[in-house]
């Protein structure tokens, strides 16, 4: 039992004009058959129109425990944002 | 399908003496205000640990329970009814694998799991040691032990743990086919000949009680409970949720004219629900043990199938290290 399939990440696009989303996993020996356990596991009530499958160790993940320096930073930068500028009303289509 | 805390599992120690203090109360906050903890987010233990047993025993269950309908797929009685049930248990196939995946975000492995569920160390839900005599248990599994798993599964789309909570809503879409494919069997018998109500009514004599233990033991009974319900593991209590599937099913069985095997059964008005009789949770405790009328053969099937595809995983890794080799 050492010798366990490696897991694969599984991505689908419910349709034409959508991201690929992250949907789950499934433990597969090849690319291959990654693709057909995840169109068995994921799509079998047309939830998709294509698949990626991609090793999950070869996922690179931020810490959590670094999220706040990772993404706080943005939350004192409002002027990033439309809102933040005053533009008096009588000045349309701005 | 669905299991729920099985048995009488010695108290989870509630938080382990090395834990940061700081740490834990921000997760608990966290929880409490009905965030979702994410794999890779700190968590107490004990929290891991009930999940990792939660997660997995559910999958194991969607896993064995593939073997008491599939008993029948060579034998449904039309071709309609043969592509349906083949369908319906290939859904628990996927259900178990949601779960594995949700369950391996904590750090546990397939293998391991597997490993726990072949050695007896893992249990799965009772409902499956009890044996498919006839066609109308396929009616009666998915209007009943699907309506219950419908019952358990709903509030845990909520669950604190996201991977969990969306394994669940993938179960959750599909489970209503598989119980109303049931229950339209079981219209089906009911409106038949004298034989096949029979058939109906022995098949809900018969799975009715198995049903109701399914939510798992009485809430005095029931020890993690409080802890799983702070942490959003659980969002309502066995009992509560039991009492809820009964006052669904006693019209449902109305509506088949069949009867509810339960003398004591009958509306109170006061409550506002249906009273019904003392289960027996010796029969439950006993099958949880191992000692269900068909759970030998139940472990046999997964050891069998489990030992007997060992050629075709090895010879698979096999074949992609050799290809790898090749255009290296």
């Amino acid at each position: 039992m050492s010798d366990e399939w490696p897991l694969w990440e599984v991505f689908v696009r419910a349709k034409g004009g959508l991201n690929h989303r992250h949907v789950g996993s499934v433990h597969a020996p090849d690319s291959e058959l990654a693709l057909r356990h995840a169109r068995d596991t994921y799509t079998r009530r047309e939830e998709g129109v294509s698949l990626w499958v991609v090793p999950s160790a070869s996922i690179v993940a931020s810490d959590p425990a670094d999220s706040g320096p990772m993404f706080e930073p943005a939350q004192d930068k409002v002027y990033r944002h439309p809102t933040f500028y005053d533009i008096p009303d009588v000045v349309t289509h701005i | 399908m669905y299991t729920t805390e099985m048995g009488k599992q010695p108290n989870v120690k509630p938080i382990g003496p090395a834990e940061d203090p700081a740490l834990l109360e921000a997760f608990e906050a966290r929880v409490a205000a009905d965030e979702f903890i994410e794999p890779k987010d700190w968590m107490p233990e004990a929290y891991r640990r009930t999940l990792v047993r939660q997660i997995s025993q559910h999958a194991h269950s969607e896993i064995v329970g593939m073997l008491p309908e599939g008993n029948w797929i060579t034998r449904a009685p039309s071709l309609r009814r043969k592509a349906i049930l083949l369908a319906k248990v290939q859904d628990e196939a996927g259900h178990g694998l949601y779960l594995y995946c949700a369950a391996e975000t904590l750090g546990t492995s397939r293998d391991e799991m597997t490993r726990a569920l072949l050695s007896g160390k893992a249990k799965y839900s009772t409902i499956f040691n009890y044996p498919t005599l006839t066609w109308a248990d396929m009616g009666a599994i998915g209007w009943l032990v699907d309506g219950a798993a419908i019952m358990n599964q709903v509030p845990l789309q909520r669950t604190s743990y996201g991977p969990y909570a969306r394994a669940m809503v993938r179960v959750c879409k599909e489970e209503s086919f598989h119980q109303r494919q049931g229950y339209e069997i079981m219209i089906a018998l009911a409106n038949g000949t004298a034989a096949q109500k029979r058939m109906a009514q022995d098949a809900l004599n018969r799975w009715w009680w198995p049903s109701l233990m399914m939510f798992g033991p009485p809430d005095a009974d029931s020890p993690n409970t409080a802890q799983s319900m702070r942490w959003r593991i659980k969002r309502d209590t066995n009992d509560d949720l039991r009492q809820k599937f009964v006052d669904i099913t006693v019209p449902q069985a109305e509506f088949l004219g069949l009867t509810i095997p339960d003398p004591d059964l009958k509306w109170n008005e006061e409550r506002g629900a249906h009273d019904y009789g003392a289960i027996d949770w010796e029969e439950f405790y006993a099958v949880v043990r191992g000692e269900g009328p068909v759970a030998k053969e139940r472990m046999k099937a997964r050891r069998d199938a489990w030992d007997e595809g060992a050629w075709v995983r090895e010879a698979a890794m096999a074949h992609e290290a050799k290809r790898k080799a090749k255009a290296a």
